[in-house]
């Protein structure tokens, strides 16, 4: 290697080495902050549900339950929309409608969350509230149907996000597909296969990376914050209850973080931000695993 | 038999359905945007800043040059490093270094915002004891440095190999083949990838919630904090009153009439680029 080729590596491999940099420099930046607040409360922080900064009282149980659920109940309305719209796109639809499509598609993941937050308050939560107004009684004993209409609360925050997941998990899914052979599709219908078993056979070859693109959409929801902020309610309690208004841990972040009177209260908020950080890297590092398995296979 | 055409037939009936779901919202949140914020948008929006409850009008004057010095002060910082690790991703792409940052860029693009906020708020705003334009740009261009460095790479993996080899067999060091060859052959590309970048921090609210925080008046100062249009949203949108509802339309609208415009450009620049390399 000639030596202007080694300084030419090592200049652009020190701009590279700053993304390395930046990512560890999160981590440790929000671990050191937060060390007050994981000293004096270690694991009974995220064991308790009483969320009483004035008080003193520190317990982060209802925005990790606000997140997880927010962000599963998303995944289950986004997850099968956004297979139809990959399938769709990559198998099924004419070619001249192909390309509108995907621009469309990305047109949704494009527009900011601020946007969606915006709508959702005062077009969508006025028309949750008429639904959960309009809920038979019979059914409001149910527990997840439970309370009173308000309107702001899980429902709409768990819309809302799936709204936004749709684009990630469909783009990620459309990719995985086009990896599948097409000899895995011909070997299908050759043996008599229709449409749908050929594509099943496609989908279940793909199946890695699916999951993946799912996981992706996941890591997504998690860490959404404009939109969700301001149609969950921000009531930090643990309900199952989709009418409940709750909390999530990127809204206390957004909506708490400016008013931490006291270096506690601002530990203990930048400790829900370093378990989201570990919480979203882990399902992304596991999500970009199972789509780079499926690329190399 | 029969069954079995059937239930194929309603599986691509299921798909067909799954796309006009996702595109009713899409449909429903432009149309509300547009015709609200066509309402209240005006010429004073552009010119004025913002007035006190209870005085009608008022515009978003301060917070359209904030998000402008946000986007350039993120931009100036994220592309450098960004193309140029793009460039090193792609020129030495089988090292197990490349891997681990590739891995970083893939990790940083999943940290939700609010959390680059957050690194931000301790890396900046406490150094310098409050809060200021330069930490709001500093947490956009964290974001957007993942964005540019993998756009970057892709482009540049694009570039056929012979024109390096060619470069190369006339004697160009490494650095003289990239930068005068395949870096410039790649161009258009990575600037369509870097607008994109910009227009997607241009709408992000989080990461400035408190980095940037917000502003009454008007400022261009780097160590002060500073409006921006979507920060001014989200507390218009959160406020109880009628007038500032309509401005929070207003500037939804300035904000979507941004991300648009950049998506059908960088959308134009794609096909093009892809006529020429088909001729």
């Amino acid at each position: 290697m000639r030596s202007t080729d080694l300084g030419f590596r090592v200049g652009i491999g020190i701009f590279a080495a700053a993304l390395l940099l930046i990512v560890v420099a999160i981590g440790l930046s929000l671990a050191n902050d937060s060390s007050q607040s994981l000293q004096r409360f270690g694991l009974n922080f995220w064991r308790t549900s009483d969320w009483n900064p004035v008080a003193g009282e520190f317990g982060a149980l209802p925005f990790i339950w606000g997140t997880l659920y927010s962000s599963a109940l998303a995944l289950l309305i986004a997850t099968p929309v956004s297979l139809g719209i990959a399938v769709f796109i990559s198998e099924l639809c004419p070619a001249f409608l192909r390309t509108p499509l995907i621009f469309l598609t990305e047109l949704l993941a494009a527009i900011p969350s601020i946007v969606y937050g915006l709508w959702g308050i005062f077009v969508l939560v006025p028309a949750v509230r008429v639904v959960e107004a309009s809920m038979p009684d019979g059914v409001r004993e149910l527990p997840f149907f439970s309370g009173p209409p308000f309107g702001v609360g899980m429902l709409a925050a768990a819309l809302i996000l799936a709204v936004m997941v749709v684009p990630f998990t469909s783009a990620v899914a459309r990719e995985v597909l086009k990896t599948v052979p097409m000899t895995q599709r011909e070997a299908a219908y050759a043996l008599g296969a229709t449409r749908f078993e050929a594509i099943r056979a496609a989908m279940f070859f793909a199946r890695t990376g699916i999951i993946g693109a799912v996981m992706l959409g996941f890591g997504r929801a998690l860490g959404e914050t404009m939109a969700v902020t301001m149609v969950i309610g921000n009531n930090p309690q643990v309900s199952l209850s989709l009418f409940a208004p709750q909390y999530t841990m990127a809204a206390v972040l957004a909506n708490e973080f400016t008013e931490a009177a006291n270096a506690l209260y601002l530990s203990a908020l930048i400790e829900i931000g370093l378990v989201l950080f570990i919480i979203t890297l882990a399902v992304n590092a596991l999500s970009r695993g199972l789509i780079w398995s499926m690329a190399q296979s | 038999m029969m069954l079995r055409k059937i239930v194929s037939a309603l599986f691509v009936g299921a798909c067909a359905i799954s796309v006009v779901l996702a595109l009713v919202p899409l449909a429903f949140v432009l149309f509300f945007v547009v015709s609200q914020g066509v309402q209240s948008l005006n010429v004073d929006f552009f010119l004025h800043n913002p007035r006190p409850v209870g005085e009608v009008g008022g515009g978003m004057a301060n917070a359209i040059v904030g998000t402008l010095m946000l986007t350039g002060l993120a931009g100036g910082m994220a592309v450098p490093i960004g193309i140029l690790s793009g460039v090193y991703l792609s020129e030495y792409r089988g090292s197990r270094f490349a891997s681990a940052v590739r891995f970083a860029a893939d990790t940083m693009n999943g940290v939700p915002s609010i959390v680059v906020g957050v690194f931000a708020y301790a890396a900046v705003v406490l150094p310098l004891g409050h809060f200021s334009t330069l930490a709001g740009g500093f947490a956009l261009g964290v974001m957007m440095i993942p964005i540019i460095t993998r756009t970057t790479e892709e482009l540049l993996l694009l570039v056929p190999n012979a024109l390096r080899e060619g470069a190369l067999a006339l004697g160009a060091t490494r650095a003289r083949a990239v930068f005068t060859v395949i870096v410039p052959a790649a161009l258009p590309g990575i600037i369509t990838g870097v607008v994109l970048a910009l227009a997607r921090v241009a709408g992000e609210t989080a990461p400035l919630l408190f980095t940037s925080f917000n502003n009454a008046f008007f400022s261009t100062s780097l160590t002060q904090p500073i409006s921006s249009i979507t920060v001014q949203v989200f507390t218009y949108a959160i406020s109880p009153y009628e007038d500032w509802h309509r401005q929070a339309w207003a500037g939804a609208l300035v904000l979507v009439t941004i991300v648009l415009m950049c998506s059908m450009a960088a959308r134009l620049a794609a096909a093009r680029v892809m006529r020429v390399r088909g001729q």
